[in-house]
């Protein structure tokens, strides 16, 4: 088995995957670049808030939290 | 000289600009936005000062924060810049770092809360750090006092010696190849508009909107911009903003990767990852809240705060009496008397019953925003606020809202945006707050003795109703643009300092205390004044010839069709700006009874349905005057208050003509 691509927000609480690209409107994706979420980061989705939305995730060393919604606009692979 | 004291969020920049500067400090804003602008004297050193700046990851140009970052940076021309790193999550911090060096100017960096790296067995290679980097680097410990006089000294050698970053060149390949193509291209327009070019060309590259336009290219150089920035992504198969964030963590990573050994696990992680485990558990996070929440609010009103505000209460009406007992002696004019006595000891002493709530709220606030939970707790409701065009961070403010509209008001200083503050300084005031309690109170006891807790929940979710619909107005008109997106830190939970703590109660106070003697001050004393004189400026025997029943009388008419057209209403709801508890002791004087005989006296002004009307009004219209002056500090506009007030009367006021007509209608 190969790579799976998919966006983060599909990945499973707990578990990591490498980001291969990060899209959305100009202000949410320069955000998101800014904060480290570049192509080849590995990131680990730590948990989700109790309603469900936002989620936790670990990357670089330190703890960050986006919605869902915006999860989606980065697409990942995990380790199939 | 001026430094510029630059950093991310949650990375001790505050304290280390406590301990840079003491007390001497003086908190103003950036001209415009909302946005804090602190500056103070660097200690042992008068003639260097620093300016506080905006905790901001990026020099981006789309946050407020941001680009008054960036504006003070460029424009401002500090001779220095201080840039805290912290030293536990290095990769990210110096994201900024590289940025900041690009501005070529004399700077030194504080690597922050190196204590902790090396309690952990972690190290950071200091003198190979400082020369890749090309500036001095200062370990030190904020939060423990360590490393800050070398950190000064540092500081300012470097700008007496205008000692400038060796190095600003940290890229390679196509996007150094871009790089130095626009740096050729923009020179002379970067020399013309005083940019620092390596900053304009990095900027440019990157796709930077109004420093493309500052730089006035022609077409021509425009197109060959475009060109090198289409070469650029082309080789490196990634869009020109992306290629430059990955060039800029490239270069972190190596860095890290030869000069950093990051401890396996810190213990400081370790706690957080604990105490989340229990703070935002699936379950728990909410309960957990309310009961942190709960027990703030009954220690700062039931407590702490009572006990505070009741001692200050005592000392003013022991001091009132006192002089007025002297001023009686001294055969003062009654005119004189009674302005001493009644406008200004009352005016003060209601202002000043203020003060222990709101240092005691803070207190509390600012345990929570610097332990790091509030961060949590916005993790854990960022869904509820979402739908209204706000985010998690703005739940404690609005919570706060329920105890005293002034220090949540205060509160919204600590949101990450702009927008965000703006929108929970108009929402919260329809959070009922504590002071209208009293007048709740007293009308349920006069017109639904049996429903009484009722009627109160149905106040409260009324308010919180208007509030959601505000925000669901607000977010499509005046707020339509995007909201600034929610991508968060999440700090790891420390303990707060205690002198950062004292500070802010400090500087809170003292904001409040200046506001009460000036705005607050003036206002009741006007309340004062048409209170005593009658039209002819003679002092009324009788309340209701006085110039505040005149205006109450011309106003009625305004609440007749709410079922009040009584002038005693509209006196109290007038007299109600000084304080809400007021309308209730405004109706005792009017009705001429006592307090325990009013809600009898009541049934002759409103008949049950129109003493819900008036319920409704009262929990909408306009705050007291402390809360207005509370929004006018922080928002900088006396037009915009005014403005916010008269939306508040008026939303108010249809409410209940709705309330009203409809209720009519039906009974």
């Amino acid at each position: 088995m190969g790579w799976m691509k998919m966006t983060l927000d599909q990945i499973k609480i707990g578990e990591s995957a490498k980001i291969t690209a990060v899209f959305g409107e100009e202000e949410l994706r320069c955000r998101l670049l800014d904060m480290g979420l570049t192509p080849r980061t590995e990131v680990m989705v730590r948990k989700a808030a109790p309603m469900g939305d936002p989620i936790e995730l670990r990357l670089r060393g330190y703890e960050l939290t986006l919605r869902l919604e915006d999860a989606r606009n980065i697409e990942v692979e995990e380790h199939a | 000289m001026i430094f510029a004291l630059a950093g991310n969020q949650n990375c001790g920049k505050t304290t280390l600009f406590n301990q840079l500067t003491g007390s001497n400090q003086h908190v103003g804003n950036f001209p415009g936005v909302t946005v804090d602008s602190k500056s103070g004297v660097i200690r042992n050193h008068r003639e260097a000062k620093v300016v506080d700046l905006p905790g901001i990851y990026s020099l981006s140009p789309y946050t407020s924060e941001e680009i008054v970052t960036r504006d003070f940076l460029l424009k401002q021309n500090p001779d220095g810049i201080i840039n805290i790193v912290d030293a536990t999550s290095i990769e990210r911090n110096l994201y900024l770092s590289m940025q900041l060096l690009e501005l070529h100017k004399p700077m030194v960096i504080a690597l922050n809360m190196m204590d902790e790296v090396r309690a952990n067995g972690g190290t950071i290679k200091i003198k190979e750090l400082m020369e890749e980097l090309g500036v001095p680097v200062v370990p030190i410990s904020a939060s423990k006092n360590e490393g800050i006089d070398e950190l000064i000294e540092a500081a300012i050698r470097t700008v007496k010696n205008h000692q400038l970053p060796k190095r600003i060149d940290f890229c390679s390949g196509a996007v150094h190849r871009a790089i130095h193509a626009t740096v050729h291209l923009i020179e002379d327009h970067a020399g013309r508009e005083g940019l620092p070019l390596r900053f304009a060309a990095t900027k440019v590259v990157e796709g930077d909107a109004p420093i493309l336009n500052q730089l006035k290219l022609s077409d021509n150089e425009k197109d060959m911009l475009d060109h090198n920035v289409t070469e650029m992504e082309h080789e490196m198969q990634m869009d020109r903003k992306a290629a430059m964030a990955d060039m800029r963590y490239t270069f972190i990573e190596k860095l890290c990767a030869q000069y950093v050994v990051k401890p396996k696990e810190s213990k400081e992680h370790l706690r957080s990852v604990k105490i989340d485990a229990l703070l935002t558990h699936k379950y728990l996070a909410i309960p957990i809240f309310l009961l942190i929440m709960l027990t703030i609010f009954w220690l700062t009103f039931s407590v702490v705060g009572a006990f505070l505000s009741d001692l200050l209460a005592a000392g003013i009406t022991a001091l009132s009496d006192t002089v007025s007992i002297q001023l009686t002696a001294y055969g003062i004019n009654p005119v004189v008397h009674s302005l001493i006595i009644d406008g200004v000891f009352s005016g003060v002493g209601s202002v000043l019953s203020f003060i222990p709530t709101i240092v005691v709220l803070f207190f509390f606030l600012s345990l929570l925003e610097d332990s790091g939970y509030m961060a949590r707790v916005a993790f854990v409701m960022d869904k509820l606020l979402r739908k209204i065009g706000l985010s998690g961070r703005s739940f404690v403010p609005m919570l706060i809202g329920f105890g005293c509209s002034v220090p949540a008001i205060l509160a919204t200083r600590t949101l990450a945006s702009e927008r965000d503050r703006k929108m929970t300084i108009l929402l919260t005031p329809f959070m009922s707050c504590s002071a209208k309690l009293p007048i709740y109170g007293m009308f349920t006891m006069a017109f639904f003795p049996k429903y009484r807790g009722l009627v109160m929940i149905a106040l409260y979710v009324l308010g919180m109703l208007i509030a959601i619909l505000s925000g669901f107005i607000l977010k499509n008109t005046i707020f339509h643009g995007k909201p600034v997106p929610f991508v968060m830190e999440l700090p790891n939970y420390r303990m707060p300092s205690a002198k950062s703590v004292m500070l802010l109660l400090w500087d809170k106070a003292k904001d409040f205390l200046t506001r009460a003697f000036t705005i607050i001050f003036i206002a009741t004393l006007i309340i004062w004044f048409l209170q005593t004189f009658d039209m002819r400026f003679n002092v009324v025997s009788n309340s209701a010839d006085s110039l505040l029943a005149q205006i109450g009388k011309l106003v009625s008419p305004i609440f007749a069709p709410l079922g009040f057209a009584d002038w005693r209403v509209s006196t109290a709801l007038i007299t109600g700006l000084t304080a809400k508890e007021a309308v209730i002791s405004t109706f005792a004087v009017l009705m001429g009874t006592s307090t325990a005989a009013l809600p009898q006296a009541l049934h002759a002004v409103f008949t049950p349905l129109s003493a819900w009307t008036f319920l409704v009004f009262t929990l909408i219209y306009t705050p007291c005057f402390a809360a207005i002056s509370a929004i006018k500090g922080e928002l900088r506009s006396f037009k915009t208050t005014l403005g916010i007030a008269f939306y508040q009367s008026f939303i108010a006021w249809v409410i209940a003509f709705l309330f009203y007509q409809i209720g009519s209608l039906l009974l």
